[in-house]
């Protein structure tokens, strides 16, 4: 499989509103890295919604690891959503759960055995600065802390594909760098990670291309070199 | 137990919407076990008594004025009784045990010796070769004047379509409260649905089968359903073991299969299991076709 995301004249609206998403088409090989930036209302969470299945097109076509998802059997859902972890940018952590218990959640749904999971969740979340904070309840840790629990929570199944919707919007910039760090360090084990952020410093302190969003269309700026690949195919894009 | 000690991902204790579950589900049990219990009673009754009755003829002889006139019509019913075709048995009740059938009736006054007692003479027949029920009346007349032969068969047949009838309507209860109990669950395992919804959505998006989340509601139903099934029937046991202690206690016991049997207790308790197994299922099925809908 050479592609893990494949959008076609994708179109989004929501109810009998104004397309939020036009014609986006583009392509997300396996082990690529890229931000996707725009400004407020510019439509980063719905791209996202659509790349982790809350959300079907209103026209075009979404493919998923080579399924077109028009063609997904409501059973067949699960099996792809195991292969991706998503950060929400409301976090939608589980209040009545402690941190442990929702970084364990999709270990759990996936049928591991909690022997198992208590190893691998308790590792992560020493990872990610929150040995301390196990047993909190969601509602008692800081923003930053429940951001990382997101975080852990969306790595923990080392998904092929990884989704954070505004990640570092509550840590200061040295947290920031680590959890750059440890989505880098996923990308290199060859998950394709997508960030949406507004983080101009996380943003330059590295090189992988860009995604915009403006007015309810994508550009792709890649900055290693000349535009990527992907975009010379689909001349709608070429606009940076 | 494993499977109910099960932690589970949805904030159920936080959820008011199946509060009542158990007490909604404690008097439908309730209903159910009584309506079951009365419905055994009433099949025992009517097998017992058309086993009994319906081949059996009653020869009642009226009470002659000494003993040896009683003997002497006796013998002469009996020797008629004998000879009679389709008649497989004659046996003459001993005053004892007519003074017994009696004493419902005439209470104390019944133990009088004094008093004269008709006497009665079962009659086994073979229902197949019923004799000709008019000839023998007429031959019986001619011997002892104002013997009388009952026929329970003729009228134990309309009593007992009565009471099957009865038997009928109580399964008919029964099966009603089953889908009532099946009907609530539904409701509140909808409006479940709708409480968590939030946490089904996440679930969902972090991989979560249908069947999973499915599991979760079905056990924490069959856990409410059971707590409500105990109080249910033990409720119903209670009014049960205090009818029959007030049957005994009025002098009933004597009517045959008024006490439950031991298969209607089992049935009762049996409700026990089937209740659980009703709310896990119509929980499981409940959530299986909402979430279907689910995107
Ligand atoms: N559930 C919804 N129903 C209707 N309209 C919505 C919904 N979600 C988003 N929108 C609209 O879609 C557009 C894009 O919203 P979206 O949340 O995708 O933007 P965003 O780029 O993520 O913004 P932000 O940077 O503030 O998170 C906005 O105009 C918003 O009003
Ligand atoms: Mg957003």
């Amino acid at each position: 499989m050479d592609e893990i995301v494949r959008f076609q004249t994708v179109g989004l609206r929501y109810g009998m509103g104004p397309e939020v998403l036009q014609d986006l088409s583009f392509t997300l090989t396996p082990g690529s890295f890229h931000f996707l930036t725009g400004e407020s209302g510019a439509g980063k969470s719905s791209l996202m919604r659509l790349m982790y299945l809350a959300k079907k097109p209103t026209r075009g076509s979404v493919s998923l690891f080579g399924r077109d998802i028009a063609s997904l059997r409501h059973d067949d859902y699960p099996t792809l959503r195991r292969r991706i972890g998503v950060v929400f940018q409301e976090f939608r952590l589980l209040s009545h759960q402690t941190a442990f218990d929702n970084v364990a959640l999709p270990l759990r749904v996936s049928g591991m055995r909690e022997k198992e999971i208590k190893k691998h969740v308790e590792e992560l979340l020493t990872w990610v600065g929150l040995e301390e904070n196990m047993a909190a309840w969601p509602e008692t840790l800081s923003g930053g802390q429940q951001q990382r629990v997101a975080i852990a929570r969306a790595v923990i199944a080392q998904p092929r594909l990884l989704l954070a919707d505004e990640p570092t919007g509550n840590v200061d910039d040295r947290i920031a760098a680590r959890l750059l760090h440890l989505f880098e360090e996923l990308n290199r084990l060859g998950t394709t990670v997508v960030i949406a952020t507004h983080n101009k410093s996380l943003i330059s302190s590295s090189l992988h291309p860009i995604m915009h969003l403006d007015g309810g269309r994508l550009s792709i700026e890649d900055r290693e070199s000349e535009p990527a690949a992907t975009v010379e195919t689909l001349p709608r894009l070429g606009r940076l | 137990m494993a499977l109910l000690s099960r932690r589970t991902d949805l904030p159920f204790e936080r959820d008011d919407s199946s509060r009542y579950l158990p007490w909604l589900t404690a008097f439908m049990v309730f209903l159910a076990s009584l309506t079951l219990a009365g419905v055994f009673a009433l099949s025992d009754l009517a097998s017992t008594w058309d086993k009994g009755l319906s081949e059996t003829l009653t020869v009642q002889l009226p009470a002659g004025e000494d003993e040896r006139t009683d003997e002497r019509r006796a013998a002469a019913a009996i020797k008629i009784l004998e000879a009679a075709e389709g008649v497989e048995e004659v046996t003459l009740l001993p005053p004892r045990q007519v003074r017994d059938l009696l004493k419902p009736w005439l209470g104390a006054a019944a133990d009088a010796s004094r008093l004269p007692l008709p006497q009665i003479i079962d009659v086994e027949i073979d229902r197949d070769g019923i004799p000709a029920l008019a000839t023998l009346t007429e031959q019986l007349r001619r011997a002892v004047p104002g013997a009388a032969v009952d026929d329970h068969g003729a009228w134990m047949s309309g009593f007992l379509r009565a009471l099957r009838s009865a038997e009928a309507i109580g399964v008919l209860i029964f099966l009603l409260v089953g889908v009532a109990t099946a009907g609530t669950i539904v409701f509140t395992t909808r409006a479940g649905l709708g409480v968590h919804r939030e946490v089904i959505e996440v679930m969902h998006l972090t991989g979560a089968h249908d069947r999973y989340i499915a599991a979760q509601f079905a056990v924490r139903s069959m856990m409410l359903g059971l707590r409500g099934a105990a109080m249910g029937i033990s409720s119903a046991a209670m009014v049960l073991i205090a009818l029959g202690v007030l049957v005994e206690f009025q002098g009933f016991g004597v009517l045959p299969g008024v006490d439950l049997s031991l298969g209607a207790w089992i049935a009762v308790v049996l409700l026990l299991p089937a209740t659980g197994l009703l709310a896990w299922l119509t929980a499981r099925i409940t959530v299986l076709r909402s979430l279907a809908r689910m995107v």
